[in-house]
């Protein structure tokens, strides 16, 4: 298809299937969806290097020293308490979306919640540290077996997450109770995306420590 | 929540300070740039390492005095040791895989032009796309700071196998710290990249101008897109083995090692653990990563030719397509890497054939680049010039993929000289080629000057014959049985190929001093080049629509909408042969279309 030809004619311009609105509100809206897909994209990468420690651990499996591991019972206490801090979580949204936006009563209520969430978070960081502790004070360190190795590495490089999200949650209570709103609208639905999939993922490191180790 | 929020644009102020203009700057433009400086350095540092190992290959005994300030060790007198060598191929292999590959084609070019080829002012994340930038920065640090301790940089090759990359100072020189500094290095490359690929994907699937549909992309717009996809797996995937590996050389853990295994006559303290694993996650990302550095360049070099040939390609969707299943087939090839490792035979089949399939997009790609070209009126200046000689070494690189690709082959090509021929054309060079051609392509919209055609056209023609004549004779040696990795030629039956390396290795002295002329065309034509106009090629994509050089936020806030897709070249009864994307001229197809 060498030649076209061309008519000037730009009010009757078809534009196939535009997506969105007109500049000022297109633009706040192209940035809520920005984020939403970045935090996708993340959720995906995070999935995939999880993937690979998983087909380690199998391949690891295979092999004569692998041993057994008795997981410490705190690890369903802690499960228990991320699950709650879920539940708190969405607590806040219905406080945050419920009530009259940029007001003191609507931004006390979420703040109030997305702290009890942070603690509830902290409080699950606290009892994977414990369990830590206990497996130690029963001689098993990290390079004790290929069990202990995958064990302590796969909890802690999950603590390390949910510790990233409890940062987040601290900067959006800080700006609730500070200006009464968050940064932007997609900042708390996308935190509370990373936080359900860190509970998630934690079901899953459970289900696969202890029908694995 | 917050209507307040709702009125919130996405908009950042403009830079003021030096520091947050050209250093620590969130300008998409601006760590575009950085990248590209970074990828130079990096690339100017590889190759004079290649210098360093040819010179020594084909006169052992040659004295490089400065060496010997470097590495007193390691070339004591000048004169480099096996070791070294060694070292030398590894960083060698590791700068230009991951700082000068994975960085020039996607992350320098890709942050430049992706937002603005898509109407956007700006990443989706612009701080995250800043950490990106800066994590790999300091991951080349940290790589070359290798160089410069007692130890050495690391021998284990850019592959790092395990065992021999995880039990530490046992394995020889450079394998305690110098190793350790790769880990990190990568590691930390592993973060940059995730962080940039995130920033990508994000950005082209939201911020699209009005009108900008997916299909409306220009080709090489889909070809960072896709590499982003490509790369946010593959580089999810290096991330834990990285993990694993430094865990296993500094933590005591046995990931890799395995139990009784005796190093330079030391019992390693580790048991059961796998070696052929670091090999599976390593080629999991390894292969992909070979697409990483080549889809860019297939971007590139669309974008070029359709513009150089003034008519659009004969099928862009095809292109599309093709680039997405080469990505896709990219994860479910790593194991033929892997034919002679001693895993299951039967899976060797299981590899080949995907292998094998690629290809046909690969295939595919070519015969839509020859079959637009034929009978195009092509014009010929240095960046379609490196355009056709990408085709030409992907071409001639990827030919001997085929072979490889057999198991039956691979067992006798496996580790010679035929391997580092095939990899070098058609992923080194190739996706080189396509650097070439985007920067003589771009160079006057980053800079607002123009490129020097007569030092471009010679840069172009010596380093087209001069690749072929150092990688040619490289399949020829891998045939005849010369093995890679070998710093002389021990065995007597390698003595006749001594004629061989040394013509290599002045086809390689010349090749690479033909890149410090468009070293002195970039740096001189930033100064003193022709000032370049809006749109110097008649370009029919967005960048073409604002000034050279873009001011900090691209469209200076117009209300931006987009009426074609960039392939309106050759249109008659417009201004010039082209529309542009964001022209409200409205065309109608000719008939018989």
């Amino acid at each position: 298809m060498s030649s076209t030809i061309v008519s000037v004619n730009s009010q009757a311009n078809p534009l196939p299937s535009p997506k969105r609105a007109a500049a000022p509100a297109a633009l706040a809206y192209e940035q809520e969806r920005t984020s939403s897909s970045g935090i996708w994209v993340g959720v995906f990468a995070i999935t995939m290097s999880f993937a690979a420690f998983t087909s380690a651990l199998f391949v690891r499996e295979g092999t004569t020293d692998w041993g057994h591991l008795t997981l410490p019972s705190v690890l369903y206490f802690n499960t228990l308490v991320l699950l709650v801090s879920s539940i708190t979580l969405e607590c806040a949204r219905q406080a945050l979306e419920g009530g009259k936006s940029g007001t003191l009563e609507t931004a006390q209520k979420g703040s109030a919640w997305i702290m009890i969430t942070l603690l509830l978070g902290l409080g699950f960081c606290a009892g994977q540290f414990r369990a830590w502790l206990e497996l130690r004070a029963e001689g098993i360190y990290l390079a004790t077996n290929p069990n202990s190795s995958f064990f302590y590495l796969l909890t802690f490089l999950h603590a390390m997450h949910v510790f990233v999200g409890i940062l987040v949650m601290v900067y959006l209570a800080g700006r609730l109770i500070a200006s009464h709103t968050t940064s932007s609208r997609s900042l708390f639905s996308n935190t509370a995306i990373y936080w359900h999939f860190m509970t998630g993922l934690w079901l899953y490191l459970l289900l696969l420590c202890r029908m694995k180790l | 929540m917050g209507e307040s929020s709702v009125q919130q644009v996405h908009v950042h102020a403009p830079p003021g300070g030096f520091i947050r203009k050209h250093i620590f700057s969130l300008d998409h433009k601006v760590i575009g740039k950085q990248y590209y400086a970074l990828a130079l350095v990096a690339v100017f540092t590889g190759m004079i390492l290649s210098w360093l190992m040819r010179i020594h290959m084909v006169w052992p005994t040659a004295k490089i005095p400065l060496l010997e300030h470097i590495s007193s060790a390691g070339a004591p007198g000048g004169v480099i040791t096996p070791e070294y060598y060694l070292s030398l191929l590894t960083m060698h292999g590791t700068l230009m895989v991951f700082f000068v590959l994975t960085n020039a084609p996607f992350a320098a070019f890709g942050n430049y032009f992706l937002p603005i080829q898509i109407g956007a002012e700006d990443m989706a994340f612009p701080r995250f796309n800043m950490m990106s930038f800066w994590t790999t920065f300091v991951a080349w640090f940290v790589l070359m700071l290798a160089f410069f301790i007692p130890d050495g940089p690391p021998i284990a090759g850019w592959t790092s196998y395990a065992p021999l990359s995880a039990v530490g100072k046992d394995a020889g020189p450079g394998m305690q710290f110098g190793m350790s500094l790769w880990g990190l290095s990568i590691a930390l490359f592993c973060i940059g990249s995730l962080l940039g690929s995130l920033n990508f994907i994000a950005t082209t699937l939201d911020l699209r101008a009005k009108g900008m549909t997916l299909m409306r992309m220009p080709l090489c717009t889909w070809a960072w897109f896709i590499t982003a996809c490509i790369s946010l797996l593959a580089f999810a995937v290096l991330l834990p083995a990285c993990i694993l590996l430094i865990l296993d050389r500094h933590a005591g853990t046995s990931f890799y090692v395995p139990g009784g295994l005796v190093i330079s006559d030391r019992l390693q303290p580790h048991s059961g653990g796998s070696p052929l694993l670091w090999q599976h996650l390593f080629w999991f990302f390894g292969h992909p990563e070979v697409y990483i550095a080549i889809l860019p360049s297939m971007g590139i070099v669309s974008h070029i030719l359709i513009n150089s040939m003034r008519k659009p390609l004969l099928s862009g969707k095809v292109v599309i397509y093709s680039m997405m299943s080469i990505g896709f087939l990219s994860y479910m090839v790593w194991g033929h890497h892997m034919f002679l490792s001693g895993m299951n035979p039967m899976s060797a089949l299981a590899f080949s054939f995907p292998t094998l399939t690629i290809t046909i997009p690969a295939t595919v790609l070519t015969l839509i680049w020859l079959g637009s070209l034929y009978g195009s009126r092509l014009q010929i200046n240095s960046a379609s010039l490196f355009a056709l000689g990408f085709i030409s070494m992907f071409v001639s690189g990827g030919v001997s993929g085929f072979f490889l690709a057999q198991p039956s082959i691979d067992i006798y090509l496996h580790a010679t000289y035929f391997v580092v021929g095939h990899f070098h054309m058609v992923m080194g060079v190739a996706s080189l080629f396509g650097v070439f051609a985007g920067t003589y392509f771009w160079f006057p919209k980053m800079s607002g000057r123009m490129m020097n055609e007569t030092l471009g056209k010679l840069h172009f023609w010596i380093t087209f014959v001069g690749t072929y004549c150092i990688f040619m004779p490289f399949h020829y040696l891998g045939l005849i049985g010369n093995v890679r990795r070998y710093q002389s030629f021990v065995d007597d039956y390698m003595q006749p190929f001594l004629g061989w390396h040394k013509f290599m290795t002045i086809a390689a002295l010349i090749t690479g001093a033909a890149q410090f002329i468009f070293l002195f065309n970039l740096i001189y034509s930033r100064f003193k080049g022709k000032v370049a106009p809006e749109n110097p090629w008649s370009g029919t994509s967005l960048e073409w629509s604002i000034p050279s050089p873009p001011p900090w936020n691209n469209f200076g806030r117009k209300h931006l909408v987009v009426y074609h897709d960039p392939f309106q070249y050759g249109v008659k009864g417009s201004k010039g042969d082209f529309v542009m994307q964001d022209s409200p001229e409205q065309v109608v197809p000719a008939s018989g279309d």
